[in-house]
């Protein structure tokens, strides 16, 4: 029983050592919480705005969107000693599905300003590992291999107005750029690996549990750096090595981070 | 102290001899399902309900019901009426005839590999949540098998065999819907089609004729078939999506298929991507069962779209009614389609009765 006692204290005294220990110098358990918000310009889109031709793009198309998935990779934080703590491999976002519009994880980190880092996409050495990724393929998300394989980056379709007024499908798809389909010789063979990096900025830990809202502007993948013109370039963009570098150039001002809140 | 021990004793002693009991009445042998290695490597794995796991007992049982007339108003249709093996568990007819002779409204589905619809969505129009419920479905419609459950169940009950084995299988004296349900449910779920000659091609156990091969690449390709996007690809061994879609059947919609379910007019005119495993066994084809060959399927595809507002958008060139595929295209695709086949599947004595 005396045993049970003394142990009972040790432990007690521990506990409150480790509380009373300064916050700044021991890592603890921190849970991070990545909400995905999207938006057309300011206006906020969620799937309850899907189906409808209400959204004008730089071009000046009048246009709706029935489907948005896309993959997000390798999400890290970095410290200011340039220490890494992956959140997590890779997500898929679907706008259409609330559930897939979240993200949670739990780390032990420092208190401290850290650096928010995300890929778009998979870099090729995670889109072609040798199995490739069971949950993706049940998602049917896959690319075949006949357009270069690995995953597609990016799902977006929906319907346009064209130039004569017609309600046209487009299938804004983003996968690694590749010329596979029309070349003649395997020499002129030319893959480019189009995912991206995207640097969120910073944030500031100080609390257990911290919520971070990424936002996309869907209406940027229509422009800046590339003026997006549905007309010629509505369908059939897997194959088009050319168009895949624009959406990859489009994208660098698709996403930010809007707000952080903290709470203990 | 000593009158804890006794009552700890006690308890012990009661759950043993209640195990004792149980082991009399009630102990069905679980399965595991055996999963093919392509879906092993390839997809997540099956859903299996965490209140009904597979057992012999229930496997069998289910296997049983599924076969039996007796779940019908006059003894006279059982499931497999409308889902026959040799047609990968669906008929050959455009409607299927219920008990009183008339006809449904839409073409009976084939199954296999109901575990890896993960959204649970089942019918043309995802309107049964559940293999389960599903199940309780065609018992009572009256353009099917008409019955009630009440007078199903006292047939069964009444059983010379039934009530035994319910016993067996759940270890219930009573019988009620949701047991037959469970273990046709069961059943269902040991249907697994994943031995057609294309997996035999991935597996490096056999070779594709150079048309098989051209007809993939037009499946697989945006410029022309562009069929992947809802039927899978090599590395999606379902060739479905399990999602719903309008590929362009109708302006206008006599069926509005999902749109029913959800209440939405976006959802008018969007049905299941079926499998496309084993067409050549499940003609007619969608979900009316107007078109009787693939050559009108691929037809369709190529040049026969119809405009309508919930068209989906990977539909290409709608005024031209599709992207006219060549005639080498089209009769490629169809072998390719034809080599998702699989005769062991409908060959397979533990799925007939
Ligand atoms: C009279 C013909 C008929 C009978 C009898 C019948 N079915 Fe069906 N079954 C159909 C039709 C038609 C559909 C499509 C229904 C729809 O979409 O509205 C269907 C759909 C299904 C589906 C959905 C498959 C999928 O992939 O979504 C399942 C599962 C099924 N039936 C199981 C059964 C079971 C179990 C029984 C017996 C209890 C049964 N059926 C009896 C005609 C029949
Ligand atoms: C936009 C998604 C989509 C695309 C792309 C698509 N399909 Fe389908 N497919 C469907 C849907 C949905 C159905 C069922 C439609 C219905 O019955 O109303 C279907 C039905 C079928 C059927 C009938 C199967 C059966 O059991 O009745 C075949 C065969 C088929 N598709 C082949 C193809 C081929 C070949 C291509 C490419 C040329 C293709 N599909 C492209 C969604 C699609």
């Amino acid at each position: 029983m005396k045993k049970i006692t003394v142990l009972i204290l040790a432990i007690s005294c521990l506990i409150i050592a480790s509380c009373s220990s300064n916050d700044d110098e021991f890592a603890k358990n921190t849970s991070i919480t990545i909400n995905f918000n999207h938006t057309w310009e300011d206006e906020e889109v969620t799937s309850e705005d899907f189906d409808e031709l209400k959204f004008e793009n730089e071009n000046g198309e009048t246009l709706s969107i029935e489907r948005l998935r896309y993959l997000i990779s390798n999400i890290y934080l970095e410290n200011e000693s340039g220490t890494v703590t992956e959140l997590t491999d890779y997500i898929l976002v679907n706008l259409g599905d609330e559930e897939n519009l979240t993200f949670s994880s739990e780390n032990l980190l420092l208190n401290g300003t850290y650096n928010l880092y995300f890929t778009f996409g998979f870099s090729d050495e995670e889109n072609y590992v040798e199995d490739g990724y069971t949950d993706l393929n049940t998602e049917s998300f896959g690319v075949p291999s006949t357009l270069g394989g690995g995953y597609h980056y990016m799902q977006f379709d929906g319907k346009f107005l064209d130039d004569t007024d017609t309600e046209t499908g487009f299938n804004y798809h983003a996968i690694r750029a590749t010329n596979v389909m029309s070349i003649t010789s395997d020499d002129d063979l030319i893959e480019t690996d189009t995912s991206f990096e995207v640097d969120l900025g910073e944030i500031y830990i100080e609390n257990n549990t911290v919520t971070i809202e990424v936002e996309m502007d869907i209406a940027e993948w229509f422009t800046d750096t590339n003026t997006w013109d549905l007309n010629t370039l509505h369908q059939m963009l897997m194959p088009n090595y050319d168009a895949q570098i624009m959406i990859n150039e489009n994208g660098a001002s698709v996403f930010s981070l809007v707000e952080e809140s903290e709470e203990d | 102290m000593k009158s804890y021990h006794y009552i700890f004793l006690l308890f012990l002693l009661v759950s043993c001899g209640s195990e004792e009991n149980n082991e009399e009445e009630y102990t069905p042998k679980y399965v595991d399902l055996e999963i093919p290695t392509l879906f092993q490597e390839k997809l997540i794995a099956p859903l299996i309900p965490a209140d009904n796991p597979l057992t012999e007992e229930g496997i069998s049982l289910g296997k049983k019901l599924f076969f039996d007339p007796i779940l019908s108003q006059d003894n006279s249709m059982s499931c497999s009426s409308c889902h026959h093996p040799e047609n990968s568990f669906t008929d050959t007819t455009k409607f299927s005839e219920g008990v009183d002779g008339n006809l449904g409204i839409r073409n009976s589905m084939p199954l296999f590999n109901l575990a890896w619809n993960f959204d649970e969505r089942f019918a043309w129009d995802g309107k049964e949540f559940g293999l389960e419920t599903q199940a309780l479905e065609p018992v009572t419609n009256a353009l099917e098998m008409h019955s009630d459950w009440t007078d199903v169940v006292n047939k069964l009950q009444e059983h010379a065999e039934y009530p035994t084995l319910f016993k067996q299988a759940f270890g219930i004296t009573t019988i009620n819907s949701t047991y037959v349900t469970k273990a046709i449910a069961q059943f269902e779920r040991t249907l697994i089609s994943a031995n057609s000659k294309f997996d035999q091609y991935l597996l490096g156990q056999t070779v594709l004729y150079e048309n098989e091969l051209n007809g993939l690449t037009v499946f697989l390709s945006e410029e022309k078939g562009d069929c992947f996007h809802c039927h899978g690809n090599e590395n999606e061994p379902l060739w479905t999506d399990n999602d719903f879609h309008n590929n362009g059947l109708d302006t206008n919609f006599t069926d509005l298929g999902l749109g029913s379910v959800t209440g939405d007019p976006n959802d008018n005119g969007k049905f299941k991507s079926p499998s496309l495993r084993n067409l050549v066994f499940t003609a007619p084809y969608m979900h009316d069962g107007r078109f009787e060959t693939l050559d009108e399927v691929i037809d369709h595809y190529s040049e026969g779209l119809q405009r309508s507002a919930t068209i989906d958008p990977l539909m290409k060139q709608i005024d031209q009614g599709g992207v006219n595929l060549s005639q080498t295209d089209k009769a490629d695709l169809k072998a390719f389609l034809l080599t998702l086949s699989d005769y062991e599947f409908i060959n397979n004595t533990n799925f007939q009765e």
